[in-house]
């Protein structure tokens, strides 16, 4: 089931001489369960492309579709609520709130939902509790390690029933075992059949993808394979 | 490094002498391409036999008869420049050279070239990836192994990635009306140890 599809996305910043091409006619669709990597130099599109497919912004040509739903024939309150209650983000920044406790974090895009107090509470512990965050549930953004907010954000991102998971250099500023922790952590909740996307110019952690796209100046460039058994790589090793 | 090769990219540039080829040859790769320049005749008659380049003199192999590549052998040229390298012993060597290479020739998009290569070492990363994932929790030993592979991998990714910004900026400098300046075979010091 495609959970995500974008269709020759198109977006513009500004216009005349200062104008922006950021995306030219971006086309990528991803199923519940897959996880794809978009890879590509600063300044490729790739944030961009992120924010126009959680509908932080809105692209210049072209449709976006999550859930099967086209966001452009959406109200504004009912692409904020599809917003709230299938896409989980993770920015490079983390962007968790300051003066909310690392559970009141997680579950503030339950309650505002509409979830009961209670409830979401009790979720947002489980979730932090399955990302190894129990005794750290109760501190605030500024008594958490770099790796323990960035798993924060994600139990934020994964909380509740998503269906989408966007996440921007997810591993920000970690070392690589922290790194591939983090991304232990977005496989996992594909694997539980969320849709997710990563963008990055880090090979190791696209390389945790099932597919990677290239994006060059805002296009579509190349895409890598579907991946063969992993036997076959162990036996041409021994092979050599 | 294949002395087919590099005379099929001299070739590339221009029909040349048999004379002329040994001369660009000797100048060019000199130290990056350490050959024994006897070996461009015995070459150059291997690859007319195979069709990959023609010549208009007769039966003479002497330094005058004139060279041009065929179809066939900008296809050869064109793939061999797209084939990854072997990747199970020092990396780079080959591959720099395919993209020095790639810079140089008229007609080719050096910047595709590297893409094909990012992209197969990006599926290579994946499968490595794969198996570590797959691996038991406490088999560190298999993760270590993985990763050396990983980073291994990941600093030629880099490379290639720093190669294509620098291409795109010598591009960028040159402007439109000019070709790019394209990179000429460094001469490197025998010090700096280019592994054959
Ligand atoms: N709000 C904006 N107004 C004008 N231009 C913008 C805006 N946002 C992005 N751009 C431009 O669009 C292009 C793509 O930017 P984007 O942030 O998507 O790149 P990126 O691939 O995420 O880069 P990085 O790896 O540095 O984060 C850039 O040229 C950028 O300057
Ligand atoms: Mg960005």
């Amino acid at each position: 089931m495609t959970v995500l599809d974008l269709q020759q996305v198109s977006k513009r910043y500004g216009d005349g001489p200062g104008e922006v091409h950021a995306l030219r006619d971006v086309s990528l669709s991803v199923d519940a369960g897959e996880l794809v990597a978009v890879m590509g130099p600063s300044g490729s599109g790739k944030s961009t492309l992120l924010t126009i497919a959680g509908s932080l912004e809105e692209p210049t040509s072209g449709e976006v579709l999550v859930d099967g739903r086209l966001l452009s024939a959406l109200s504004a309150n009912d692409r904020a609520r599809l917003r709230r209650r299938s896409v989980g983000f993770v920015f490079q920044d983390f962007n968790l709130l300051a003066g909310l406790t690392a559970e009141e974090n997680v579950s503030l895009p339950l309650e505002l939902d509409g979830r009961p107090l209670k409830s979401a509470r009790q979720l947002a512990r489980d979730v932090l509790e399955q990302l190894g965050l129990a005794d750290q549930a109760t501190r605030f953004p500024d008594e958490l390690s770099g790796g323990e907010r960035q798993r924060v954000a994600i139990a934020r991102a994964v909380v509740g029933d998503r269906h989408l998971l966007l996440a921007d250099e997810p591993s920000g500023a970690l070392d690589s075992v922290n790194a591939e922790a983090v991304m232990r952590l977005v496989r996992a909740a594909c694997h539980g059949g969320v849709a997710g996307v990563v963008v990055t110019h880090d090979a190791q952690l696209a390389s945790w993808a099932d597919r990677v796209v290239f994006l060059r100046d805002g296009r579509v460039v190349d895409q890598t394979a579907p991946p063969p058994p992993p036997e076959s790589l162990l036996i041409s090793d021994q092979a050599r | 490094m294949s002395v087919r090769h590099s005379l099929l990219a001299l070739l590339s540039e221009g029909p040349k002498y048999g004379l002329q080829l040994r001369q660009e040859f000797e100048a060019r790769t000199g130290e990056v391409w350490p050959l024994n320049v006897g070996q461009v005749y015995t070459t150059l008659q291997r690859l007319e036999r195979d069709g990959l380049v023609a010549s208009d003199g007769d039966g003479d192999d002497g330094p005058q008869r004139n060279f041009r590549i065929t179809t066939d052998g900008e296809d050869e040229l064109a793939a061999w420049l797209r084939t990854p390298p072997d990747l199970s012993s020092p990396p780079r060597d080959e591959l720099v050279i395919k993209v020095l290479i790639a810079a140089r020739l008229p007609g080719v998009d050096v910047r595709e070239v590297v893409q094909v290569h990012r992209r197969h070492l990006v599926e290579l990363m994946q499968q490595w990836t794969r198996i570590k994932d797959l691996a038991a929790n406490d088999d560190v030993a298999l993760a270590l192994v993985v990763d050396a592979e990983l980073f291994r991998l990941d600093g030629v990714i880099r490379w290639l990635d720093t190669a294509d910004g620098r291409l795109k900026r010598a591009k960028a400098d040159a402007g439109v009306s000019t070709a790019a300046p394209l990179p000429k075979m460094p001469k490197l010091p025998r010090r700096v140890g280019v592994r054959r």
